[in-house]
């Protein structure tokens, strides 16, 4: 058993998901198998690789600056149009302070 | 005029000799597509305003005798994953249901510069997380050759958009196959070109390292149009490439004679012994055309699947964060607090699978994990560019399966996971190495199933990737769009 019912909790709780029981068991259920299959990379030497972060290829130092070229911003009615609760030209949200 | 026969060929000629405006194209394509849609559900919705405005401007541009441009009045699909100013862009989440972007996708507005028809957004994978397209919250696409089947995923609207005859073309995105593995299973040409060398701007986040836009198509010359199209660097998008664009439809013709093509041994073990089969009749038909095979090795295929599976849900986990209740998604109505709110919009929002890759990619990004997990994955993604790095010492080309079997049944695969990630497997390594790789239809089952062969190039070799697809596409039995047509 790599993860514990308690380890599905806690990870829940970092990412910001609220769980139904059922899908906290299921989770831990597949999480489990996935990360026994995972072991797998184990087998292989990894001794003075480098990690991987981005595909590279041959280009300039430079090649991803550009001019900082000031463009047309979205404007504040646009930027609110899609939000749940807009209010007074900004998002709106439940009381952030917890008592 | 029948739609579902157009090529980007065809269309400009029928524009050309005025038997058909741009348009009346419109017109009939939106007809057409809104008529199939209830037998794949492939498209979430349509955008007819957009695409009557887009036509407008081909029309205007002919009438001044002015050139339209290469895809002029083409009608095009495009995957609801990538961002349309004023037509909704689901991502297959109910979270976003009700999202109107702002702004286009820099690969949209190219589409549209160069005269192509957006007629409307294509189902897919909840945030393009999947290879079945069964995760979408709308409803799976069924697959047309046989809707008892997937279509695969997770682009799996736009492949059976493009395979049922409703768009001549279409956009999705590939993060580990999700354009090769839908076209393979629908029987048209679907193309994932170099990491960067598409815009990803607009394209909404998955695995940005992994991220790419690509093209779907009925031949391999539409694909190469449709790529040259959309190509190129883009300011918005530190990550595109600078390298000049190519024509790739130019660079098809000229034959395969002499081009030394791998055939990697570990890509043919685990296969369904037809797909197999198919394989090597496609690959004896680049032999037959001059191609030199050669048998060759990339030995860490076996880790791609648990290398892929860390990196590209740690990355989603960090993406996917932003879906948060406040911005642009729906907001759960049960909610005291902010950390509440947050909690229960993600939690009542996202489908199985997407809170499954964001627990998994939380987990191995998580303290005392990050190590052992994260760290290893992305040390054995070198090893695997490595292997290709070595591979193109030796040949031009790489061809083997995009998948290990033909389109399976609805409901068939979809309570296993890991079952449904290990069959990633011979896509996921090329997009770990960010190399150009594509699907091309090489021929069908006895039960009339299409299989896909996978070409694959070095960094930046469109070129001779469609080359050999044009050779394997002129070598076996062509598909037409709608039925399934079992071999003699």
């Amino acid at each position: 058993m790599k993860i514990t019912e308690e380890e599905v909790r806690y990870v829940a709780m970092l990412a910001n998901l609220a769980l139904p029981e059922e899908e906290i068991h299921r989770f831990q259920r597949d999480l489990n198998e996935i990360l026994d299959h995972m072991d797998k990379l184990n087998e292989l030497d990894t001794g003075g690789v480098e990690p991987m972060a981005q595909v590279l290829y041959e280009a300039g130092e430079t090649a991803t600056l550009r001019e900082d070229c000031p463009l047309p911003p979205l404007s504040n009615a646009e930027a609110l149009a899609n939000a749940p609760q807009p209010g007074a030209g900004y998002f709106k949200v439940p009381k952030v302070i917890e008592r | 005029m029948n739609i579902p026969s157009l090529t980007i060929g065809r269309v400009r000629e029928g524009l050309g000799k005025k038997e058909f405006s741009a348009r009346e194209l419109a017109e009939e394509a939106l007809r057409h597509a809104a008529e199939e849609n209830p037998k794949t559900n492939a498209y979430l919705h349509f955008s007819p305003e957009r695409a009557l405005a887009a036509a407008a401007r081909v029309d205007e541009k002919l009438a001044r005798g002015e050139d339209p441009g290469p895809l002029a009045g083409v009608p095009v699909a495009v995957k609801d994953v990538i961002v349309t100013r004023g037509v909704k862009t689901t991502c297959g989440s109910r979270l976003l249901a009700e999202y109107v972007p702002p702004y286009d996708a820099t690969a949209v507005i190219r589409l549209e510069q160069a005269g192509g028809i957006i007629i409307g957004k294509t189902n897919c994978d909840e945030f393009a997380m999947g290879s079945s397209n069964e995760n979408s919250a709308f409803g799976p696409v069924r697959n047309p050759v046989d809707p008892e089947r997937v279509p695969g995923g997770s682009s799996g609207g736009s492949a059976a958009a493009v395979a049922q005859g409703t768009a001549v073309v279409a956009l999705g995105s590939d993060t580990g196959g999700s354009v090769r593995q839908p076209a393979s299973f629908c029987g048209v040409v679907g193309v994932t070109p170099t990491y960067g060398r598409v815009s990803r701007y607009g394209l909404v986040a998955f695995a940005s390292s992994l991220d790419h836009i690509g093209p779907f198509s009925r031949t391999v010359r539409d694909s190469a149009v449709l790529l040259r199209a959309i190509a190129g660097r883009d300011p918005l998008d530190s990550t595109s490439a600078a390298a000049p664009v190519p024509d790739y439809a130019g660079l098809m013709d000229g034959g395969v004679k002499g081009l030394r093509v791998g055939v990697p041994r570990e890509y043919l073990k685990d296969l369904a012994s037809e797909t197999a089969g198919l394989i090597e009749r496609g690959i004896e038909a680049l032999r037959g055309q001059g191609c030199e095979i050669k048998e060759i090795s990339l030995p860490s295929t076996d880790y791609s699947v648990a290398c892929y599976y860390i990196i590209a849900t740690a990355e989603a986990s960090s993406n996917l964060a932003r879906y948060d209740g406040v911005r642009y998604t729906g907001r759960s109505a049960n909610s005291e607090t902010l950390s509440e709110m947050y909690r229960n919009s993600r939690g009542e929002g996202f489908g199985l699978e997407c809170k499954r890759r964001i627990m998994l990619g939380t987990y191995v990004l998580s303290h005392g994990y990050y190590d052992a997990y994260y760290l290893k994955a992305q040390k054995v993604r070198a090893l695997i560019a490595r292997d290709f790095a070595a591979a193109f010492e030796q040949v031009d080309a790489i061809v083997g399966p995009v998948s290990p079997f033909p389109a399976f049944k609805l409901g068939e695969k979809i309570d296993d996971p890991l079952e449904m990630y290990l069959s990633d497997i011979y896509t996921l390594t090329g997009s770990l190495a960010g190399i150009p790789c594509m699907s091309v239809p090489c021929g069908r089952t006895a039960q009339g199933l299409p299989v896909g062969m996978q070409i694959m190039t070095n960094h930046f070799d469109e070129g001779r990737m469609f080359r050999l697809a044009a050779a394997v596409e002129g070598g076996v039995p062509p598909v037409t769009p709608g039925a399934a047509q079992p071999l003699p």
